[in-house]
């Protein structure tokens, strides 16, 4: 039963020598081995073993971190030292990175154990993990329907405690709408509050890392270990880090919560209302109050994000050429043929319809009209939470307007991009969100979203926090199979 | 505006990536499905708002140009598709 266990569970039974990280690290494996959901690309068993091995010596020695020997799941965008990494896509499909993350480095200074590689869409780019050259991952809630994306895998191991806590990526809602989707906490936090180093690049003013975990005290716990400046990501930001466990337990009594009426309004499921609803009022009997606040612009977060994440794409993905890494198509008859086929042959549909729209919003005579248009309208979307903040400490909504969908009903992209709506404008001014579960709808997992302002990871994780002491979402499991 | 046939293959070909024949009409129609999406943003009076190409608004952070990691070439020519001595091996360029 080790693994309905939270962090902080693990590392007090790993302490007092309750159970060693090798027993736990093992009794995860043999969860893993029969797991039908598909959410890891690569199982790392003997590492593994041996990270769990050191960490157990380490342990014994009186050492280490609330987190050693804790094993995770990493999102397999971010490069590991000598294990494959392919971001989702047949591009990378025999790439072995020749250098760690600065996450996974930092994983590895506290002795924490990496069980293996979680399965994603291709390059984060997609909201039900249906775009990965390694197949659909299944959500433990009902295996017919999507774990949500493009952190689909990542969610899918934590809901299923077929992992203690995975990595994840945000750049659209990819940490946000696969928690909602799947019952479990997660956390983007601050644009520029964790290292991208070494995480493979989508749209690099979008993307931030952030853990999926079972309990919002996990996900400071983790938060703790990603965060901090670091000197190789240029945009990583100087600001000090906070120790965000501190004011967990702070009450809450007073807290101010806006709700955006753009975010209750047609499209939103009945059933999902419902349950944000009830939420907010569990909210208000803690003593909190309830403001409307208006975010004008948000309907327009759609197309501003699908301007400006693909122009940035379709940048970052020009160094996938054929020539350095990744995949080779066969005998090349020149190099614009080397370049031609191995990027069509390696990557997916998705990918390549987003790189497309990409160079042609970049292009000469369309960058005005495009890019630039996109740009000012990201401006005024962050105008509109700035004023929002001066009223409310926390800005509250659905993550999704619906639950999880069927594999394969969503065939248009258009459709797809539509269900971003509540999660996107966050990634657009570079605010903290959070998904935490809120209730069931037709015994699928809802999930409340905290936005905050700019830096304020510690009170989403306190107010996260004291509604997990109130409520029993987050401990609610799926039926093993 | 719209996009045709002719003008998607030129997209393709800047963006190095060739769109097969068959399958022209389809990527034609779905790559101006979500031109359409974009048109939205032509609703919005934006005439001298500061483009945000920054979240937070910060410049680029510079460093000193230093040697901060030894010659790792060889890591790096491991995981090439195709490597000579020193160099990554494509396709004659010239002949």
């Amino acid at each position: 039963m080790m693994h309905k266990l939270s962090i902080t569970e693990l590392s007090k039974g790993l302490k007092n020598k309750d159970f060693s990280s090798v027993e736990l690290t093992k009794h995860y494996l043999d969860r893993i081995a029969v797991s039908e959901l598909n959410s890891y690309i690569t199982v790392t068993d003997e590492l593994a073993l041996s990270q769990a091995k050191d960490a157990d010596l380490k342990i014994a020695k009186g050492k280490g971190t609330i987190l050693t020997g804790i094993p995770y799941a990493h999102k397999d965008i971010f490069c590991t030292k000598g294990v494959k990494t392919s971001a989702g896509s047949k591009m990378l499909d025999s790439f072995i990175s020749p250098y760690d993350a600065t996450i996974t480095e930092k994983f590895n200074n506290e002795n924490m154990v990496m069980l293996g590689k979680t399965n994603m869409d291709e390059f984060a780019m997609g909201s039900s993990n249906e775009n990965s050259y390694y197949g659909p991952v299944k959500n433990p809630w009902d295996q017919k329907r999507v774990p949500g994306g493009s952190s689909g895998g990542s969610a899918a191991a934590v809901a299923a405690r077929i992992a203690p806590f995975a990595t994840g990526t945000d750049t659209g809602g990819s940490i946000r709408q696969p928690a909602s989707l799947c019952g479990i906490t997660g956390i983007k936090p601050t644009y520029g509050r964790i290292s991208r180093y070494g995480m493979i690049a989508y749209a690099s003013s979008l993307d931030q890392a952030g853990p999926l975990t079972q309990t919002a005290e996990d996900a400071a716990i983790v938060l703790n270990s990603m965060s901090g400046f670091d000197d190789k990501d240029s945009t990583s930001a100087t600001k000090e880090t906070p120790d965000y466990t501190k004011n967990l337990g702070n009450s809450i009594k007073g807290l101010k919560i806006g709700l955006p009426r753009e975010f209750f309004s047609e499209g939103l499921e009945s059933d999902v209302e419902k349950v944000i609803m009830q939420s907010i009022s569990e909210f208000e009997a803690m003593g909190a109050e309830v403001h409307e606040v208006s975010l004008p612009n948000s309907a327009y977060a759609i197309p501003t994000y699908y301007i400006v994440a693909p122009c940035e794409c379709s940048s970052n993905l020009s160094r996938f050429d054929g020539v350095r890494y990744g995949y080779r198509c066969d005998d090349p008859k020149d190099l614009n043929d080397l370049y031609l086929r191995s990027r069509s042959e390696g990557f997916g549909d998705e990918v390549k319809r987003r790189i497309m729209i990409g160079t042609y919003a970049l292009s000469a005579g369309y960058y005005d009209a495009y890019y630039l248009k996109a740009q000012k309208v990201r401006h005024l979307i962050s105008e509109d939470f700035k004023k929002a903040f001066k009223s409310v400490d926390v800005i509250m909504g659905p993550v999704s307007p619906t639950t999880a969908f069927e594999i394969g009903t969503v065939k248009d992209s258009v459709s797809m991009y539509l269900a971003d709506i509540y999660t996107l404008s966050a990634n657009l001014a570079g605010l903290p969100g959070m998904s935490i579960p809120a209730g069931f709808s037709n015994n699928l997992p809802v999930g409340l979203q905290l936005i905050g302002n700019h830096w304020s990871e510690e009170t989403l994780l306190n107010v996260a926090h004291q509604f997990q002491l109130q409520t029993n979402w987050h401990s609610q499991l799926p039926v093993e199979p | 505006m719209s996009l045709d046939n002719k003008q998607v293959k030129e997209i393709a070909y800047l963006a190095k990536l060739s769109v097969d024949d068959s399958q022209l009409e389809q990527s034609t129609e779905e790559l101006n499905n979500i031109l359409n999406l974009m048109e939205e943003l032509g609703e919005i009076e934006t005439g001298d708002i500061e483009p945000m190409a920054h979240p937070l608004h910060m410049s680029q952070r510079l460093r000193e140009d230093e040697v901060s990691e030894g010659d790792l070439s060889k890591e790096f020519q491991k995981i090439a598709p195709k490597t000579g001595k020193s160099h990554f091996l494509v396709p004659t360029v010239i002949e």
